[in-house]
């Protein structure tokens, strides 16, 4: 396997910030996809869930009536591709009435402030 | 680093979102629809006031007069497209899409 397959120095720090709710566009399932893509690479990667971008998270999502594939069950392989920063925003959180155990995958809350130092941190920046 | 903000305050939270998620004194720049937030007298100014007081927020001129913005809300600093690529160039981009 080449360097740039395991990372190596080629290795980047990637942040995905989701902020679209699942569903009423791609944006959402794209995002999951383009992070489970992007993680077979070994890149460092960190996602954020802002503003609608919570309820992409919510269990039991039952799209049998909408004609979409669900895609809730795929975030289970964030796990397998090592991608395990996954923060939620407080706020957008709160706002939203939800709490931690609404989630269907573990997730760390963080504030607006620590999202944007984070940001500041990474070779890129991808929004979805 | 610079966020890039295309919708409206009045159809869509990006901008706000942006400016939540933007570092203290992180630059802010509206292109396409995104420039209806500059507009001098709208209900959103006291909110755009308040990102201002924490950021430098630009708007692209050729999309303010497309618009017919006309006067802009006091602070906000007006770019040409040259003023957009050296913003750019001198940051890394966020956008809110």
């Amino acid at each position: 396997m080449s360097d740039e397959m395991e990372g190596g120095e080629n290795r980047k720090k990637i942040m995905f910030i989701m902020r679209k709710a699942p569903h009423g566009s791609i944006y959402s399932y794209e995002g999951l996809e383009t992070v489970l893509i992007t993680a077979a690479y070994e890149q460092d990667m960190t996602m954020a869930f802002v503003g609608d971008g919570v309820f992409a998270l919510l269990k039991g999502q039952d799209t049998s009536s909408i004609g979409i594939k669900g895609f809730i069950k795929t975030y289970g392989a964030l796990e397998d591709y090592d991608v395990n920063k996954i923060y939620v925003d407080r706020q957008s959180m709160e706002e939203r009435g939800l709490t931690l155990d609404d989630f269907a995958i573990p997730v760390e809350v963080k504030q607006a402030e620590e999202i944007a130092a984070l940001m500041e941190e990474q070779h890129a920046t991808i929004p979805y | 680093m610079l966020h890039l903000v295309n919708k409206s305050p009045f159809s869509n939270n990006a901008l706000e979102e942006a400016a939540r998620f933007a570092s203290k004194g992180a630059p802010i720049l509206l292109i396409e629809d995104g420039v209806l937030a500059a507009r001098a007298g709208t209900s959103f100014e006291p909110k755009l006031a308040r990102i201002i007081a924490d950021h430098p927020v630009y708007a692209l001129e050729p999309d303010l007069k497309a618009r017919a913005v006309g006067k802009t809300a006091p602070g906000v600093q007006l770019v040409d497209y040259a003023g957009f690529v050296e913003l750019v160039e001198k940051n890394k981009v966020h956008s809110w899409v």
